[in-house]
Formats: C-alpha cells, sequence, structure tokens
C-alpha cells in the first residue's frame, strides 16, 4: 500500500516554499501526499492526519515556534490514541533544538540544504 | 551601418576560427550557461545597431526618463543610500536598544520587523500568537508598546520603515500618536509602510481581510497620507517576498509591477488623482548571487515603471514616474551550512543592489538561515554596506555598468518578458483576478520546483552544500528569544486594559465598525482615534474581521 503523509506548517509562518517543495517531491516519488497550507493549529493538523489516515506528518516552520508547536502535534496525537502516525519536521531549526526534539517524541529534523533522497530514506526505514 | 557589418564579419571569423578551435581542445566548462532566471548567456556581447538612437531612447540620462540609468541625476555622488537593517524581537524594550545599537553603529533608518502575531492582527494573549510571540520581530500589542519602542528616538529625525501589511493601517495610527506624544507634527515623519497586501497573498501569507476590503484599507491609506503624512511612503510595492518564494528575477520584475499597477488602479477608481499618490508609491527588490542579472533587473524595473506611468496612466508630475525602492539580500540563498560563506555572497548581492542603484538596503546576516541575528553578525552585514559606500569605489560615478554590451542586452531582455508577463495578467482581469484563478502562484512554484530540482541534481552550485561541502560542528552562539516572553507581554497588555478608559474605548470601537459598514467612509480617522484611546491591535483587528470577514487560501501544488 502507498504510504501516506501529511505536509503541515502550525502556527502563523507563510514561508511555504520548503513545504510545498517538499510535498510535491514526496507525491513525485510516488506516496499519496495531502497539504494543509499555511496557519494550523496542533489540533488541526492532527485532526486532518487522523481522517487522512495518514502514516507521516511532516511539520514545517521557520518562524521559530518549532520547540513549542511540534512537541504539541506529538501530545495530541498521544491524547488521541494515534501516536502511531511518525511525526518529522523541517525549517529554520538550530542543531542545539534538536536533541530536545527528538525527546518530545519527533522522529527527524531536516533544514535547509537537505536532499530528497534523506527524506525519502527516513520514510522507507522508519515503518 | 558598415561598422556594424564589419564587427559581425569579424565576430563571425572569430567564432569560426579561434572559438572553435579553442573549444575541440578546451571544451567549454558548461554546453549551455544560464542566468539565475535560467536565461542563456551568449559568449560575447557585441554593441546593437543604432546605438546612439538606442541610447537615447532607452537609457537617457540619470535623473531623466526613462530613468534606466538612475533616479537622481548625480546618484551616489550627491548621497548614499540609506542603510536600513530590517530589525526586531522580543519586547518593545529589547528591540528599542536594538535600534539605538544599529543607529549608534552608522545606521541611518530604522526597519521594524513585528512579530507573527502583530502582522496578523492578534494581540499576545489570542490562541493562535502561541509560540510566537516576540519570534520574528517584535510585540506590538497597543500604543503603550509603540511608546516603549520609539523611547528616545526622535521621530522628526529618523525615517522609520515598518514592514507590516494587513494591519497597516493600525500601526501607522500608532506611530502618529507617537509622534504627537513626541511634540513631531505629521508633516515631518517620515518612512515607509509596507501596505502591499496582494503579495501576501502570492508570496508571503500574512494577510487578514479578502482583497476587496484590503484595498480600500490601502486607499484609504493612500488619501490619508496625502493629506496627513506628506512625507512618508504609504506603500512599498515588494517583489522581495516573490522572489522568496522561488520566482525567478524576471518574474519578481513582473508580478511586483503588476500588483503596483492594481493598485493604481483601486485609487483611480476610489476617486484620487494620479499625481497625488504616485509619487509616494515605493518598491522592494530582492538582490541574489547573479551579479549581472540582478543589476540589469533592477534597471528593467526602473525603466518599465517609467513607461506604465506615463504612458497607461498618464501621470504628469516626473516624480509620479520613479521607480524607488529598497532592497535587501536574498534570504532563501543563504545557506545554513559554512555559515561564514553567507558575508560573501551579502557582499555580491549588495553590489548588485547599489550598482543597480537602490535608494535604500538592508543586508543579511550570516546566520540568517539558523536563527534571528546576533548583534555580532548584524555588525558584519551593516560593514559589508559600508565598505562598498565608502571603499570600493563603484559609488563614484552613476550607473558604472551602464552600456556594457552584456548588462544593456540583460537589461532589454527582462523588460521585455516582463512586459509579456503584465500583458497577460492584464488579459486574465488584472492581479486579484489572477491571484484568484491561481496563475501567479503555480508560476512562482513552478519556478521555485525548477530550482530545487537543479540543485538536487547538481546543474546548480551552491557552494557548502551540493559542491565543497565539509563535516561542520554546530553553529553556538545563536540568538534565542526567550518563551517566557510571551506571558510577560500578556500581563503588559493586561495593565493597559485595566488602566485605560474602557467606555471611550468601547465607542471608538463602535465608530470605527460603523465606518467599515459603510464603503464610503475613510477608515484611517477612526483607527487613529481608536489607538489613541489605547484599543488593541487585536480588538480593532477583531472589529474589520466581523465586518470583512477573513481571506482564506487558495493552494496550489
Amino acid at each position: 500500500m502507498k504510504k501516506r503523509i501529511l505536509i503541515a506548517k502550525p502556527g502563523l509562518d507563510g514561508h511555504d516554499r520548503g513545504a510545498k517543495y517538499v510535498a510535491r517531491a514526496l507525491k513525485d516519488a510516488g506516496y499519496e501526499v495531502i497539504y494543509t497550507g499555511i496557519r494550523q493549529t496542533p489540533e488541526s493538523i492532527v485532526n486532518t492526519a487522523i481522517q487522512e489516515d495518514v502514516n507521516f506528518i511532516g511539520l514545517s516552520l521557520l518562524s521559530g515556534a518549532h520547540n513549542e508547536l511540534f512537541p504539541l502535534v506529538v501530545e495530541i496525537l498521544k491524547q488521541k490514541g494515534s501516536d502511531d502516525i511518525i511525526v518529522f519536521g523541517g525549517g529554520v531549526i538550530p542543531t542545539e533544538d534538536f536533541d530536545f526534539l527528538k525527546s518530545k517524541g519527533i522522529k527527524a529534523i531536516f533544514t535547509p540544504g537537505t536532499k530528497m533522497q534523506e527524506i525519502i530514506d527516513f520514510i522507507e526505514n522508519a515503518s | 551601418m558598415s561598422s556594424n557589418r564589419e564587427i559581425e564579419e569579424k565576430h563571425q571569423k572569430w567564432e569560426n576560427n579561434l572559438v572553435d578551435k579553442t573549444i575541440k581542445k578546451f571544451p567549454e566548462r558548461q554546453k549551455e550557461f544560464l542566468s539565475g532566471s535560467s536565461e542563456s548567456i551568449e559568449r560575447l556581447y557585441l554593441p546593437p545597431e543604432n546605438e546612439t538612437d538606442k541610447y537615447v531612447k532607452d537609457l537617457g540620462f540619470p535623473g531623466e526618463f526613462p530613468f534606466t540609468r538612475g533616479i537622481q541625476p548625480t546618484m551616489f555622488r550627491g548621497r548614499l543610500w540609506t542603510m536600513r537593517q530590517y530589525a526586531g524581537f522580543g519586547t518593545a524594550e529589547e528591540s528599542n536598544k536594538r535600534y539605538k545599537f544599529l543607529l549608534s553603529q552608522g545606521q541611518t533608518g530604522l526597519s521594524i520587523a513585528f512579530d507573527l502575531p502583530t502582522q496578523i492582527g492578534y494581540d499576545s494573549d489570542h490562541p493562535m500568537s502561541e509560540g510566537e510571540v516576540g519570534k520574528v520581530g517584535v510585540a506590538i500589542d497597543s500604543l503603550k508598546d509603540m511608546e516603549i519602542l520609539f523611547d528616545g528616538i526622535p521621530l522628526d529625525k529618523v525615517s522609520t520603515s515598518m514592514t507590516i501589511n494587513a494591519p497597516a493601517s493600525v500601526l501607522l495610527a500608532m506611530y502618529i500618536a507617537v509622534g504627537e506624544k513626541q511634540g513631531v507634527s505629521r508633516d515631518k515623519l517620515q518612512g515607509t509602510i509596507q501596505n502591499d497586501i496582494l503579495k501576501e497573498y502570492v508570496a508571503r501569507g500574512t494577510y487578514i481581510f479578502p482583497p476587496e476590503p484590503s484595498m480600500r484599507l490601502i486607499t484609504n491609506i493612500f488619501r490619508y497620507c496625502s493629506k496627513e503624512l506628506t512625507n512618508f511612503n504609504t506603500i512599498s510595492i515588494s517583489g522581495y517576498h516573490i522572489r522568496e518564494a522561488g520566482s525567478t528575477a524576471v518574474q519578481e520584475v513582473a508580478f511586483t509591477l503588476a500588483n503596483g499597477i492594481e493598485y493604481v488602479k483601486a485609487a483611480l477608481k476610489a476617486g484620487l488623482d494620479v499625481d497625488s499618490f504616485a509619487g509616494r508609491l515605493s518598491f522592494f527588490f530582492n538582490s541574489h548571487n547573479d551579479l549581472f542579472e540582478e543589476v540589469a533587473k533592477f534597471r528593467a524595473a526602473r525603466r518599465l515603471w517609467a513607461k506604465i506611468m506615463r504612458d497607461k496612466f498618464h501621470a504628469k508630475q516626473s516624480k509620479s514616474l520613479l521607480l524607488r525602492f529598497h532592497t535587501q539580500t536574498g534570504g532563501s540563498t543563504l545557506t545554513a551550512q559554512q555559515p561564514d560563506n553567507n558575508i560573501v555572497r551579502v557582499a555580491i548581492q549588495t553590489l548588485a543592489a547599489v550598482l543597480g542603484g537602490t535608494q535604500s538596503l538592508h543586508t543579511n546576516s550570516k546566520d540568517e538561515a539558523l536563527a534571528l541575528p546576533t548583534e555580532e553578525s548584524v555588525r558584519i552585514a551593516l560593514r559589508t554596506q559600508q565598505i562598498v559606500a565608502y571603499e570600493s569605489g563603484v559609488t563614484n560615478t552613476i550607473d558604472p555598468l551602464g552600456g556594457s554590451f552584456f548588462v544593456e542586452a540583460l537589461t532589454d531582455s527582462i523588460e521585455n518578458k516582463a512586459k509579456e508577463y503584465i500583458d497577460k495578467i492584464e488579459a486574465l482581469g488584472g492581479m486579484i483576478s489572477a491571484i484568484e484563478k491561481g496563475y501567479i502562484q503555480k508560476e512562482i512554484q513552478d519556478s521555485a520546483y525548477k530550482y530545487q530540482k537543479d540543485v538536487e541534481t547538481d546543474q546548480r552550485v551552491v557552494v557548502g552544500v551540493n559542491k565543497f561541502a565539509v563535516e561542520e560542528a554546530p553553529p553556538k552562539g545563536l540568538l534565542r528569544v526567550d518563551p517566557k516572553l510571551r506571558e510577560i507581554q500578556i500581563k503588559k497588555t493586561n495593565e493597559v486594559k485595566k488602566n485605560r478608559d474602557n467606555a471611550k474605548v468601547q465607542k471608538s470601537l463602535e465608530t470605527l465598525e460603523n465606518a467599515a459598514k459603510n464603503e464610503n467612509t475613510d477608515l484611517m480617522p477612526p483607527i487613529v482615534d481608536a489607538v489613541k484611546e489605547y484599543a488593541t491591535l487585536g480588538e480593532i483587528c477583531l472589529v474589520l474581521r466581523k465586518v470583512f470577514g477573513e481571506y482564506n487560501e487558495n493552494i496550489v501544488l
């Protein structure tokens, strides 16, 4: 079965070039991709993920609110008993935040300069 | 004429004999050389035919139509551009400190970065503000914050650019109110509000209202400023974000000027005389790494706009034809890998902006692909401008690249291709209609996708990313904004709400609501009144949200 991936932008950040590129490139690579558009709340992202029955959520954020908003998505997934959905993130994220985010359940972080193949490898190996 | 034929013959001979022979032995590095916009670059550029006629028609003299060589007769020999670093983070107190630091380092104008809740008309206590307060700019909830932000900064001496769009009217009203408290009359206030909503729908995303009421707010500001704030730039029509979203240089010119056309049309429709506002329109462009293409882009944009204003809108005053612009170096060209390399990129981009005749410049800091810049990295960025201004010598003559066969050919090509786009947009019914159809978004995204693919497949070199990469330790000492800041900001705004006259606030908000409901009423006066009563940004925008509704993104993948 094709893997289903939700690409989502939490918070108020409107820089969607990276998110849209990843969404389109994953689609080209043969995955089922859903893109939420900008300004989603962690709740609405989780609801969409459950509704669309996805295997992965990719979160993109460039505003610096990742330490607050990424863990919230994982937390709400847990509350709703959907923590089998794997969450990864990307954007302008300092390396020094990686450990914190991983401790909160974000499985991988991809920053600018990442090759698509690395994301695809992650998706293939994580499930 | 014979000389042109002679050159052409010699050119052919050179290609056939010398070049062919050389290429057989030493092939060129690439089959085809491309500009940043994927324009094919010729091996050698030669003077066009009838060169003097062409010169008079297409270039002319600096300060004269069509302004290809610059908007002022003496350009940087007279006065350098304004060095204006975009800055702001955390609270008004912290940002005020950063502004005073930048002014002490020789910066000549302020440029205010607001946080995302402020840009989208939410107070810090709104649920959507979670995690975002003070992050990408300063948090402004009420006039109180604005008073702190400009404390000790004389508004009659410093010009201020405010990057604010959907709620531009509210922040402008606060600026006016701070000026009043400092005893500065409105006509003495100098600066720019970005106030460009159309690019928000296609590239940046900090919109609030649908296009129609958004355009009304903008033309209301044009009208208000043409009478009250006569030294204020009422809009900064921004290609910057369009480019950052992934457009080419050609698309940046085309879509920005097409947006400009839409604003002019809206203002004319609102009954304004073109010469009453056109002189206060300003522009904002990006500067990327392809030096000559960028220089050509600025020159082409200037020429195209002058023609549009003269021929399409019949502007009479010379001032109305001028494309005055601020430039920012390209944020998306910065790499998180080997961040010191970004200093060099910014230097090249600075040179392009200056050779292209910019009026104002922000240089990005080396660490911005990782976080907000530190004081040290901002200083290097500012010094880069100062070195170009004072040491490079490129400011000693006007339009130094004018007449370069290559640059003139590129300038013509960008102008022509941008014009084709503009005609196409007009045929689609104008910019708003083109946006609603998703045409602009699709064009930008296709370019962004192609660019990224080219990088992924090594067709395009990004030093330190797909070539010359090294193992590197994570950078240290990045700027962090305290997450506790939101609590502090909420407490401060609650204080303001406790100490103001709430009956007066309610009354001012009702007056605003009634004004919003009547299309023919100008919104600036009731907004200024509400701000002075310390109504918050969120309260004012909520009233407008109720009357105008909110815009929903047209997602194009």
